[in-house]
C-alpha cells in the first residue's frame, strides 16, 4: 500500500450566519466570520490517495487522471467562487473549514476507482487546517 | 461526521538540556552543544490537533476562538519568552522537546474539554519535530 498526496490551491470568499440563530448569537458564534458582505481566503488542499503500486505502470494512480478529477469536481467548482452563494453544498451548511474537506470528499470519493480516497487536508491558512478521513 | 482540527501556535523559549544525576562528561556526551551552561532558545511551533462529530449548528468541531483561547492562556503565556528550566512544569525535568510535546499535551488534556484532543505535534526547528498522543507513559526525567 502507497500513498500519494497532491497538493492544489483554490481562493474563495464565504462568511458563516446560521439563519437558526439570533444576530448577537451569529456574532458570538462566528465572530468576525460572520460579516454578511464576506470574506476570503487562499485555501490549500492536499488530497491524499492510496493503493497498491501497478506492477506495469509503477503508479498508485495515474496523476494526470487524479489532476483531471480534482479541476473537474473540486477546483473548478470552488475556486474564485463565494462559496455560500456558488457552491450548492452550502446553500444550506455552513461553508466552514470542516465542512468544505467533507464535501470535498464527497465530490471526490465515487470518482476514483484506481486507488481509493485516504485523506482530505484542508488548510484555510497556514496556521489552521482541517483533515476529513470519511469518517 | 467525524472530522480533526489542527491549529498553529508559536511560542519562543530557552532551554538547556542538563540532567543533575549525570557527570558533567555524561551530560556532555548526552546533550552536546545543547547542554552549554547558558542555555540556548528555539521558536517553537506548537500544533494542537482536536477532532470531533461537526456540530451540524455551526459547522464546527470547536469554536476556534475558545481553542486559541485556552491555548493561549495556558500555553503560550505560560511559556512564550520564559526559560523552560525555570519553569514549574519542568522541575525535575529535562526541557527537551519530547517532554515540552507531553508536557503541553497534559496541560491541554485537563484545559480543554470542548473537543478531543487527539495530538500536540511541536516543531523545535525546521528539521525537528516531536509528537505526543497521550499513553500510559509517565513523564520522566532523562
Amino acid at each position: 500500500m502507497v500513498f500519494l498526496t497532491r497538493k492544489s490551491e483554490f481562493s474563495a470568499s464565504h462568511y458563516y450566519h446560521n439563519p437558526d440563530f439570533t444576530p448577537e448569537e451569529n456574532r458570538r458564534v462566528f465572530g468576525k466570520c460572520s460579516n454578511l458582505n464576506g470574506h476570503g481566503h487562499n485555501y490549500t488542499l492536499e488530497v491524499t490517495v492510496k493503493g497498491d503500486v501497478d506492477p506495469k505502470t509503477g503508479f498508485v494512480i495515474d496523476l494526470k487522471e487524479l489532476k483531471d478529477i480534482l479541476n473537474r469536481e473540486v477546483l473548478d467548482a470552488l475556486d474564485h467562487r463565494h462559496l455560500n452563494k456558488e457552491v450548492p453544498e452550502f446553500a444550506l451548511q455552513i461553508p466552514t473549514t470542516e465542512n468544505i474537506a467533507i464535501a470535498i470528499w464527497q465530490r471526490l470519493q465515487p470518482k476514483l476507482n484506481v486507488a481509493r480516497l485516504h485523506r482530505v487536508r484542508l488548510y484555510e491558512m497556514p496556521d489552521l487546517f482541517v483533515d476529513y478521513y470519511g469518517e | 461526521m467525524k472530522a480533526y482540527l489542527t491549529r498553529r501556535y508559536r511560542i519562543a523559549a530557552s532551554h538547556r538540556l542538563h540532567n543533575d544525576e549525570f557527570s558533567a562528561e555524561r551530560n556532555r556526551e548526552t546533550y552536546g552543544k545543547c547542554n552549554n551552561p547558558h542555555g540556548h532558545g528555539h521558536n517553537y511551533g506548537i500544533e494542537v490537533t482536536v477532532s470531533g462529530e461537526v456540530n451540524r449548528q455551526t459547522g464546527m468541531v470547536c469554536n476556534l476562538g475558545d481553542l486559541d483561547e485556552c491555548v493561549n492562556r495556558e500555553i503560550v503565556e505560560r511559556f512564550d519568552h520564559e526559560n523552560l528550566n525555570d519553569t514549574p512544569e519542568f522541575a525535575g525535568i529535562v526541557p527537551t522537546t519530547e517532554n515540552l510535546a507531553e508536557v503541553v499535551f497534559n496541560i491541554l488534556k485537563r484545559s480543554f474539554t470542548a473537543a478531543h484532543l487527539e495530538k500536540v505535534r511541536i516543531e523545535e526547528t525546521a528539521n525537528n519535530s516531536f509528537e505526543y498522543a497521550g499513553g500510559a507513559d509517565a513523564l520522566r526525567t532523562r
